[in-house]
Parts: C-alpha cells; structure tokens; sequence
C-alpha cells in the first residue's frame, strides 16, 4: 500500500472556484478532496490556499552551455520554491535547443528535477534566423512551444513560412517582439531616463513593429501566436485588438515589467538591464491593465540566470535579463490589484493552456488528476535575499524588497517537493 | 567647504561609504559647489603662474589615472595637476595593459587599490563605470569622473564655466542672463550633458542647436531651449560652444553628409562675423577643422579653446585639492 498525504484545512482553490477541504495525495495523484479526510502523513495548510501547481511558460535554464549560471536541476528547485510544477525550457542555450537530440537532453535531465520541464525548441536552426528546424519532428517528442527567443525572427518570409508550417502541427509558434534595425545597440528603454543616461535606448516600437507585423502574419496564415514577454503600452492595445477581433493569439508579461521602470537604470546596475528593457510608468500601467482585463493571458517569468562577473560589466556590455521563478507569485500577490484566483489564472491555467500541459497541470483540482499542488500562505509577508536564493545566479533586481504571499509546500507528482519553504530534492 | 559641494555618496553608489568623496556628475555638486570650485580654481591659476608651478598640497597621495579609452588631453590635464600638487601619479591605459589579457574592470580596479592609493580618475567608454568603481572601492578611494560614454565629463564642464567666468563674468559666477548655444552632436556627447547640468546650476540660459537627429531621445527635464537653426541663435548668444562631429556618425544614418551638416551648423568664417562683439568660441577638442569649425574661428580673437586648456589643469587641481588634499596650505 502506498503511503497517503493529507493536506488539512486549506482552502481549495482552482479554476472552477473555491471551498475549505482537505486533499489527499495517493500515488503520484489526487486521491480525494472533501472535509474531514486523513492519510498517513498529515500537511498543515491552515490559512493557506491549496492551489494547483503554477505554470511559466518561460524560464532559461542555461544547460546546456551555461552550467556556471543555473542547471536544469537549479533552475528546477527555484521553481518548485516559486510553487512552479511545470516550466518551459527556452531554447537559447549553447548548443540551442534545435533538434530532437538536444531536446532530448534537456527532458531527460528534467526527469530529476523538482519541476515538470517541458523543452521548447528554436523556430530557426541555432536560432540564427535562416532555415526552419525541423519542427514535426520536435513536436513529435512533445515540443509545444516553438521561438528563437533571445531574438525575434527578422525575416517577414521566414517567419510567414514558419506559420504557416506550423499550421498542420498542432504547435505555438512564440515570438520575441523586437525589431533589432530599430532596437540595434540599444542597452534599455530609449526615452527620458537612456537620454539623461547616456545609456544608448531602444525605442518601444522596436517591439511593436514586430507584435503588428506578426498579427499580420497570423491573420494570413491562420497560425496560434505567442506573444512573449510584452512590455509596452502600444504592444499590449494591439493584442488587445487583435482579440477582440477573433484571432487567436495570447501573450505573456513578466513581473519585472508591471513593478520596475526604466528609473531604475540610474544606477548604472546592470541587474536592472533586461531585455525587452524596463520601460516607463505608463507601460507599467499598461502591462498591469492587460493582466487584469485578459489582454494578456500570462505572467511569465523570463528567469534568466546570469553569472556574477557578467552582471558586474559596464551597462552596455552585460548581458540582458533577470531572475524571476521565486519571486513570481510573491510580487504579482504583493503589486496587482487582483483577486487571488485571477492571479493564479495568470501563474497557473491559463500557461498551462498556451504551454499544451492541461492534462497535468493548472485547471483543474479533482481526484483522479496528477497531484501537481501547491500550498500558498497569501498573507505571509518575506524580505527577498539575494544570497538565499535556490538559483545558482544572483541576478534579482529585488534583492532586499519586502513582499507579500509565500509558498509553503509543493507537490510535483504526488512528491513534496518543497515543504515549509525548504526545498525537498 | 561643505558637504554640499562634492557628493560623499552619490545616487547609485549607494551605501553611503562616507571616507572619501567623489565627483561623478555635475548633479553632485549642486550651484554651491560649482561656484567653490570655480573659486578655488583661482588660487591654482595663480599657482601655475608661478615660476615653480608647485604646491604641496597632495604630498604623499596618490593619483591614478585609468583610462578605458583613448584620451590625449583630459589624461595629460589630470597627471599634470596632480604633479603640480605634489602627488604621486601612476597611469593605467588600456593599450598596455592586462585588460588585453581580459581581465574585468572590478578585477583591475581592486588591484590598483591593493596597492594603495587615494584617487582615481576613471575614462571608460560605457557610461556609468566610474558609478560601478564607486561602489566596489566602498569609498576607500576618491573616484574622479574622467568622462564615462555618451554621459557625464563633469571637469570639463567645470573648466568651461571657469572659462566663460573668466570671459564675460569678471569674478562673478553667477552666469544669469548669460546665453549659451551649444551647438552639434549633443546626443553623443558626454560633454554636452556635463555643461547643461553646469550651465543652467549657474543660471545661464541654454540653447541646444543640432538637427533632431543629434539630439537625445527625449529631453524631459533638461532645462535648455533647442533650435534646429543655428543662423536664427548666432547673434543673440555670448557663447557658441562647438562640439566635435564624429566622421563615424556617418555610417548611422543621422546626417546625410558632412557638407550639408557644416552647411548648416559649421561655424564658418561667414557665421563668425555674425556672432555678438563679445561673444566667444569654445570647443571641448579635439577639432575637426573645417567640419564643425572653421579655421578662422579656432584661431580667431574669440576663441578661448586654449585657454580651455590652460584652465584645464588649474580646475582639476582644484577638484583634487578638494577630495583628496592633506589640508596644506597653500602658500
């Protein structure tokens, strides 16, 4: 006989509502959820909310090439600290993620990991914005989400055949929205603060070129676009559009752009260096706008793990991005003013829709489903720690903020993975 | 002096390391340090006038000079103040040195300070690096701005009011009514951003003249007029202040030739003749003759560009007096 959990006394949140139940976890799934239940271990989730697990449809796990920055298997226990049970591998690793092999790889060092890590794959072979990878093939090992992400494809042809090809595959092509003719040489958001600065800029419609561009695109070839990690105001109104007008397009935002502006940058910290750059406060208002209205269906993290002799160059020559996995929840808790099932629609059912992992993760909590939990204190308040932190980079550009909501336990397949807080694998 | 007058922490050096002062940006310094310094500077002219141009005042400090790019006169100005203070100087260029063996910025800057010294001007083509230095010195050493990429060069823009003071003022730093063109890649120029910030502290009124395409992005909060005419500024301003145009801007599309920019925005001997009786000529150099300056301007009576260099050394004696000087005195 298998060994039970019960996790007493939380409220019970999923998509199809809430209520105060005990939910008992029995080999690898969800064995019950009602009042009054026991199992051999007993998990306290008083005043938490048991929720299912969360689901980033964008984490760089920098392995291969980049072990020095995070591996599969760190980036795997930052997530399960974030309550992440499900995450999205992108492709911009060295070599990238491009062919069946490489995918394998990375699934394969998946299987040890705290999270579930699905790979996505490169549209461009090495992500150099030439020839198309071979993409039924990689859908064919389960590859769902296909960007050059890093880069946006260039190529209006290139990028017109990749939809249309994927149009037979069942497949979501994700672009990352930047014009690079507009946005060359550009270290952060071109405007008041890169002039004052003298922070060479990229401007805001470097990304919106290409978010108009590929809803064009779309709407010629019928294709499912992923829009990532928009940043802008401009960008956000034209999905908006295009959703009212029937396509079928989603987009994701990142935390760091809905809490941080391009004010930031007049620390010449290149921790505040991301790409697409933090914009101004009316972007900031934008993404938070897009998140609560539907616009934007996601937040996705964009973790991107750096070294720290990379993130201690000049501005203009460290490398772009920032931490996020176990920051995630706790700042969309802390800044959006959001009830706490949208939020969790925003971390949880609805990547897990865009990312094609529905029969595992997000949606639904019932008995029957794979026990892909996790239990959040929505009240807890916590002082991000640089030096704390599960991921083997530093990179966080919030180090010493104080926030709001915390995870206290995750399940990934029946396993506690994380249990008070501390990371169990 | 004052607190006030040069930054103990300046924004983004962060956790207030209160040994050793720096100057970083023109913000900084506020109008009262800018005008302590400019008074200061007075003394150093003096002291370069004399027959052994020497003071003692940084006996026994040393000054490093670590310069990221190449740098004939801001380089020469520096080492030659800080000799005539009595310092020790030490000079660090990129060329022959172990950053061509790849080593970091940090890993370098730590090793100079091993050795022990009490300043450091920092030149570095990316903005912001000598704000990085700041922080990971913690304050045991003075870091002196050297000019940092497209952003700040905050002695030249000192030894430019001291100039203009010198010029129109009398002894007076108060440079209200005073009117000021700066004129051609303001964009990219990290002396531009230093003198707009000096300029206006000191109550002058500010035009930037350039085709939009040299301007920067946005100048929310820049106190400065912009004209895209420079016939319709040239005789109602005191000072025409010329900036160098890059032969490289070429390839960025921001101009279409070098002929219609001087066309438009050269000082050219026609322009020269146009300008107010007592209006003067400066320009930070290098020139590119016949480009953003005529001949006849740089070696006209107006110009004041050697005496820009002159004023060079004596402001940076003052600078260094002030953040690292042992309290000598002076005479």
């Amino acid at each position: 006989m298998t060994a039970s959990i019960v996790i007493k006394g939380g409220r019970v949140l999923d998509q199809t509502g809430e209520r105060v139940a005990d939910v008992v976890v029995e080999g690898g799934r969800i064995a019950a959820i009602g009042p009054d239940l026991s199992g051999s271990t007993t998990i306290d989730a008083g005043g938490c909310v048991v929720a299912p697990g969360l689901v980033d449809v964008h984490t760089h796990l920098r392995q291969p090439g980049r072990e020095e920055a995070e591996t599969v298997q760190t980036g795997g226990r930052a997530a399960a600290l974030g309550g992440y049970t499900c995450i999205v591998a992108m492709p911009n690793t060295e070599p990238s993620i491009d062919c069946a092999s490489v995918v394998k790889d990375v699934l394969l060092l998946g299987r040890d990991s705290a999270c579930d890590v699905r790979a996505s794959a490169a549209i461009t072979v090495g992500r150099a914005g030439e020839r198309l990878t071979e993409m039924a093939e990689l859908a064919d090992l389960g590859v769902r989400i296909f960007t050059d992400d890093g880069n946006g494809v260039q190529d209006d042809r290139l990028m017109r055949r990749a939809m249309e090809y994927a149009g037979g595959l069942g497949i979501v092509l994700a672009q990352h929205c930047e014009n690079e003719a507009l946005s060359v040489g550009g270290h952060m958001h071109e405007g008041e603060w890169s002039s004052r600065l003298g922070i060479p800029g990229q401007p805001a419609e470097a990304e919106e070129l290409m978010v108009m561009r590929d809803i064009a695109l779309a709407r010629l070839t019928g294709a499912t676009v992923h829009f990532q990690h928009l940043s802008t105001a401009g960008s956000i109104a034209m999905v908006r559009a295009a959703k009212a007008g029937g396509m079928a397009v989603s987009a994701e935002a990142t935390p760091h752009h809905f809490t941080l502006t391009h004010a930031a940058c007049a620390s010449y910290d290149p921790v505040f260096k991301v790409n697409p750059p933090l914009r101004a406060d009316a972007d900031v208002a934008a993404v938070k706008a897009g998140l609560g209205d539907g616009s934007l269906d996601a937040i996705a993290t964009d973790h991107a793990p750096h070294a720290p002799e990379l993130k201690e160059l000049p501005f203009d020559q460290a490398p772009p991005g920032m931490l996020g996995l176990e920051t995630a929840l706790a700042l969309a808790l802390s800044e959006l003013e959001l009830p706490l099932a949208e939020v969790l629609a925003l971390l949880s059912w609805r990547p897990a829709a865009i990312a094609g992992v529905t029969d595992a993760h997000g949606g639904l909590l019932e008995p029957g489903r794979p026990a892909n939990l996790c239990v959040i204190d929505p009240n807890a308040t916590w002082t991000v720690d640089a030096a704390r932190l599960a991921s083997k980079a530093r990179n966080t550009p919030y180090d010493g903020r104080q926030v709001r909501g915390r995870v206290r336990h995750t399940f990934l397949r029946g396993e506690p993975v994380v249990l008070d807080a501390e990371a169990q694998v | 002096m004052t607190d006030a007058s040069v930054a103990q922490a300046s924004p983004g050096t962060g956790h207030g390391h209160a040994e050793h002062r720096h100057l970083l940006s023109v913000q900084d310094l506020g109008r009262s340090g800018i005008e302590e310094i400019l008074r200061l500077t007075d003394t150093f002219v003096e002291v370069s006038s004399r027959a052994i141009p020497k003071a003692p005042a940084l006996r026994g400090k040393t000054v490093v000079s670590l310069f990221y790019e190449d740098s004939t006169r801001t380089r020469l100005s520096f080492e030659t103040a800080a000799k005539r203070l009595s310092a020790d100087t030490m000079t660090f260029s990129v060329g022959t040195s172990s950053v061509k063996k790849g080593e970091s910025v940090r890993d370098t800057v730590e090793t100079i300070d091993a050795m022990g010294i009490d300043a450091v001007v920092v030149r570095h083509g990316s903005a912001g690096v000598p704000w990085q230095v700041a922080q990971w010195l913690g304050g045991r050493v003075s870091v002196i701005n050297g000019g940092d990429g497209w952003h700040e060069h905050p002695t030249q823009a000192l030894l430019d009011c001291y100039t203009i003071r010198e010029h129109l003022g009398g002894n007076d730093t108060d440079f209200t009514g005073l009117r000021i063109a700066i004129v051609g890649d303001i964009k990219h120029s990290r002396v531009a951003r230093s003198d707009v910030l000096a300029y206006s502290a000191l109550g002058a009124e500010v035009t930037l003249v350039a085709p939009p395409t040299l301007l920067p992005p946005s100048l929310v909060g820049w106190p400065v007029r912009v004209s895209h005419d420079l016939d319709d500024v040239l005789g109602e301003v005191d000072v025409v202040g010329l900036l160098r145009m890059q032969q490289e801007r070429m390839g960025e599309a921001l101009v279409p030739s070098l002929r219609e920019y001087t066309h438009r925005y050269g000082l050219t001997a026609g322009r020269l003749g146009r300008l107010a009786d007592k209006a003067i000529v400066m320009h930070p150099g290098p020139m590119n003759r016949g480009v953003e300056i005529s001949a006849e301007a740089a070696t006209s009576a107006r110009s004041v560009i050697l005496d820009q260099v002159r004023n060079g050394v004596a402001v940076r004696m003052a600078v260094l007096y002030l953040l690292v000087g042992s309290g000598v005195s002076l005479t």
